[in-house]
Order: structure tokens, then sequence, then C-alpha cells
């Protein structure tokens, strides 16, 4: 109880700050800047307490994605990839004269595509396995050679390329360690095991530069906020 | 010993406050940190500079969402002051939906200071399209095979800037701007296909994992989060490009500062979790 009285009271001096904040700084005077405002101030009430603001902050915000992709994919996609080539440009109609290539080139996607939507009935969802495979295959042939390209033998040559330094030594023992903790054909036991355990080390040492990487991150995200609430909002920082 | 068991117990809300705390007072009272420029970061900006004003464009990918625009928001706006004050051409374009918009929100915000620059001539938006692979592989053949206009129906050849451009032969640089995996497209098809040069300006969620390209040269260079874009600022600041307000810069005080509440924190919590788990042992070896 006495905690929580002393959070509500720490609570109540950010609220002060902001408040003082408003009545020496330069408020804008954009409705829009006022709105997101409201919105990100609403979103971070919950690190008090779940509360209806939160969730109507929540809300709006998952609607209004969702409802801004699906107008870009369907204007970008469908506008410009089918609707204005086959009834505005026309064109598969190429010196006045019907092309039937590059008539199918437009309507054969299209097709497929709309295949996908038969998920949605019991009858006919076997359909989307036609558009599935030819995704599959067709990105699964795209990919396949440049990405042993890009990911084994780029990076196997670039390890392999040993020179007289602690950063080469260090790395050479780091890749060695590391894969024979992911050997799981042999019990890691003698040598085996103690090897495996030095590759842990590397391994936690990764995470701790991820977990690190991620923090800042994380902090990175509400320095953006709060040079949104100080500078463009409440003008007290120039 | 209570203490530790007491700070065991501490509402987490109190680490929020701190937190809160810990970032804005830097904002209000700036402390200056020194700031040091790392290599990746010194890579990007040479890259552009190496690049010949109004000759081959650099082309921007905006693939992220305002989910991820404070980190990544600043680079825009740096490397389009970079290029937009020194002449040198910029193609932008999105392969996720939202992207396309932070592209246009990012010209919106830069245009103003550069009343002269003309979209078609030294600048060209291209917009989003779907498909993220296929994209970048049209790219390498022809631009026009993915984009036939730019963002605002515009056909291409139209476009002044547009008309000795086909694919990535005639493309200085890219930079992929990401908030998620999407820069590792580019690595597989615009750099392992076509040996396109590519520099990457990422989030530091994902920066980590993306060391390992900068040692192969896969990546020309490489701004890793906030501390990145504001290292992008520093470096056009000192070449004179611009004399903007430094939105990355800013807040490297208050990231600063954070960090060492978190360090703090992270100590307070192994020495509370340690001495509360002695103390409970001292006591049932007592009991028994």
């Amino acid at each position: 109880m006495k905690e929580r009285k002393g959070l509500i009271f720490g609570s109540v001096i950010l609220i002060v700050v902001f408040i003082i904040m408003f009545i020496k700084g330069e408020p804008s005077k954009n409705i829009m800047v006022w709105i997101a405002a409201i919105l990100t101030l609403s979103i971070y009430s919950f690190l008090y307490k779940d509360n209806v603001f939160y969730k109507f902050a929540e809300h709006l915000f998952v609607g209004v994605s969702v409802g801004y992709s699906v107008s870009v994919v369907w204007q970008n996609a469908f506008i410009r990839r089918v609707f204005d080539p086959l009834f505005i440009t026309r064109t598969y109609i190429v010196d006045g004269k019907f092309s039937l290539y590059l008539f199918l080139a437009i309507v054969i996607p299209t097709l497929l595509g709309m295949l996908m939507v038969s998920i949605f009935t019991k009858k006919h969802g076997w359909l989307i396995r036609i558009p599935i495979a030819f995704v599959v295959g067709s990105y699964a042939g795209m990919g396949i050679a440049p990405s042993f390209q890009a990911y084994i033998f780029e990076q196997t040559q670039s390890t392999l390329y040993v020179t007289l330094s602690i950063s080469s030594f260090i790395m050479i023992v780091g890749v060695i360690t590391t894969l024979v903790y992911f050997f799981f054909s042999k019990e890691h036991k003698g040598f085996l095991g103690k090897t495996a355990g030095v590759g842990i080390w590397f391994i936690m040492v990764a995470f701790g530069a991820s977990f690190g990487y991620t923090v800042m991150a994380r902090i990175s995200l509400l320095i953006g906020r709060m040079n949104f609430l100080l500078h463009d909002w409440l003008g007290v920082i120039k | 010993m209570r203490f530790w068991e007491k700070v065991m117990k501490l509402d987490r809300r109190w680490i929020f406050l701190l937190i809160a705390l810990a970032v804005l007072i830097p904002f209000l009272k700036p402390l200056r940190l020194p700031l040091t420029v790392t290599k990746p970061a010194r890579d990007v900006f040479d890259a552009i500079e190496n690049i010949a004003p109004e000759g081959a464009p650099l082309l921007i990918a905006t693939d992220y969402a305002p989910s991820t625009a404070p980190e990544l928001d600043p680079m825009l706006y740096a490397m389009l002051r970079h290029c937009l004050s020194t002449k040198r051409r910029v193609m932008l374009l999105a392969l996720y939906p939202q992207g396309a918009g932070m592209a246009q929100a990012g010209l919106d915000f830069i245009l103003p200071e550069f009343p002269d620059a003309k979209s078609g001539v030294d600048y060209v938006f291209l917009g989003y399209q779907p498909g993220i692979q296929a994209i970048v592989m049209y790219l390498g053949e022809d631009v026009r095979l993915a984009f036939p206009t730019d963002a605002y129906g515009i056909p291409l050849d139209s476009l002044p800037m547009m008309k000795n451009i086909r694919n990535y032969d005639d493309i200085a640089l890219i930079v992929d701007l990401a908030g998620s995996s999407i820069t590792l497209t580019w690595v597989t098809y615009a750099v392992a296909r076509y040996g396109e040069h590519l520099a990457a300006g990422v989030t530091a969620v994902s920066a980590a994992q993306y060391y390992p390209y900068l040692d192969t040269g896969q990546f020309v260079g490489m701004l890793g989060g906030l501390k990145g874009a504001a290292e992008y600022e520093k470096l056009i600041q000192e070449k004179g490009y611009t004399k903007a307000r430094e939105i990355a810069t800013i807040g490297m005080d208050a990231q600063s500062i954070a960090h060492l509440v978190i360090l703090f924190l992270i100590i307070i919590g192994n020495v509370a979790f340690f001495a509360s788990k002695s103390h409970k042992k001292k006591r049932s070896t007592a009991g028994s």
C-alpha cells in the first residue's frame, strides 16, 4: 500500500513536470500533433496500469496500420498491375493489334492470385495449393543459388581468410568451438565436452551483444517519442 | 538483508519511472557527451561521397514502418540532406507497404530546405510495389519492369533523371533502411546475383546479426540504430552540408544516461539476487 502511494506520487510528479513544461514552452498549434501526443501518452499510460485510453489507442493503431497497408497494396498491386492495364491503358493492344501473350501475362497471374481466396470456402479450399505451389516453386528456384552464394560461400570464404591477428584467432576459435557445440552425434564428454563448453561462452557473448543492442533500440524508441513530445508538441527544447 | 529482499520485490513501475527521468532530464539539460564516428558509419558516408554529383543515383529503400521510425527516420533525413545539398541524385522506393508513407514523409520534411530540388530531376520517388524478391530481381533487369511509373503515376521515360537508368549497372549504390530482415533479400539478389554495392541502415535490434556481412564486404558500410544515425549527422555537419537540427545527436545524451541506469539496475539486481539467495541458504541451515 505504501509502495503504491509512492508510485502514484512519482507518476503525479511526472505529470506535473509535463504541465509546467506545457505552460513554459510553446505548444504546437497543429491539431495532428496534438492527436499524436495524446495517443502517445495514452499508450504510455499502460506502464502504470491497463486502462481504457491505452486500449483505445492500441485498437486504433492496429486498425489504422492494417487499413493503410491494405489500401497501399490495393492501389499499387491491383489497380496498377491489373485494373489499369486491363481496362484503362490496355497494354495488351500493341499498334492496334490484340496481343494474346500480353493479355495472358495479366490474366493468368490475376487468376492465380484470386485462387488464394479459395481458402475461405470448404468446398474449393484445395485450390489454394495451385498458387502456393507456384509461389514456393518459383521463389525456391530464384533463391537457392544466390542464397548459397550470399550466406554460405561468402561467409565461409571470409572465415577462412585468416590473418596473423588476435581478432582472426578469436574468430577461428569461436567458429570451431560453436560448431562443436552443435555437433550432437557424440556425447559432449572429455575433449569434445570442453571444446563445446568454450563454444557456449562464445554463444553467450553473442547473446549479450544482441541483448545490449536490443536495450539500445528500445531506449531509442522512447527517445524518439520524448523528442516528439518535448520539441514538436510542447516546444520546450529547440 | 531485508533491503535486498525488498529490492527483489520492487515494483517494476519504479524502473519505468527511473528510465523516463533518465531520458527526460538529458533533453532538458544537455550534457554534450562526446560522440565518436565508427568505421562502418564512415564507410557509408565515404561511399556516398564517392558518387559523382549529377551522375549515377543513390537508391534508398525505405523498408520500415512508423514503429522503427525514431531510429531510421534520422538516417533517411541525413542521407537526403547529404545528397540534395551536393547535387547527388536520389531514387527512393519501398518494398514494404508502410515504407512508401515513410519515404513520402521524409521528402515532405526535407524538401522545404531545398526549394530548387525537383522531382524527376534531382530525385525520383518510385513508391511501393509488392513482391519483395521479384522487385529486387526486376531492378537488376530493368527498373521499368518493377516500376513503370513513379509514385505519382508519371511514366519513368518522361522523367529526365531516369532517361539513362535501366538497371543496377546505372545505380551507384543502394542503401537499405530496414526495420526487418528485408536487407537480406538485397544481399541475396542485388549483391550476390548482380554484384551491386549495398550499404545498410538498420535498427539496433538487428545490427548485431548484420556485422558478418560487413566482414565479408557484402555491405560497404552500416549504420546501426540511433547511434549510427547520430554518427552520420555528425559527418555531414562536419563537412558543412547542413545546419539543420540533429534529431539523432540530440538523443544521444539520453541514450548514454539511460544505458548507465540500466547497467546500474543490472548490477543491483544481481547483487540482490545473490545476497537474498545466500541469506535464504543461511536461514535454512540454521533451521535444520
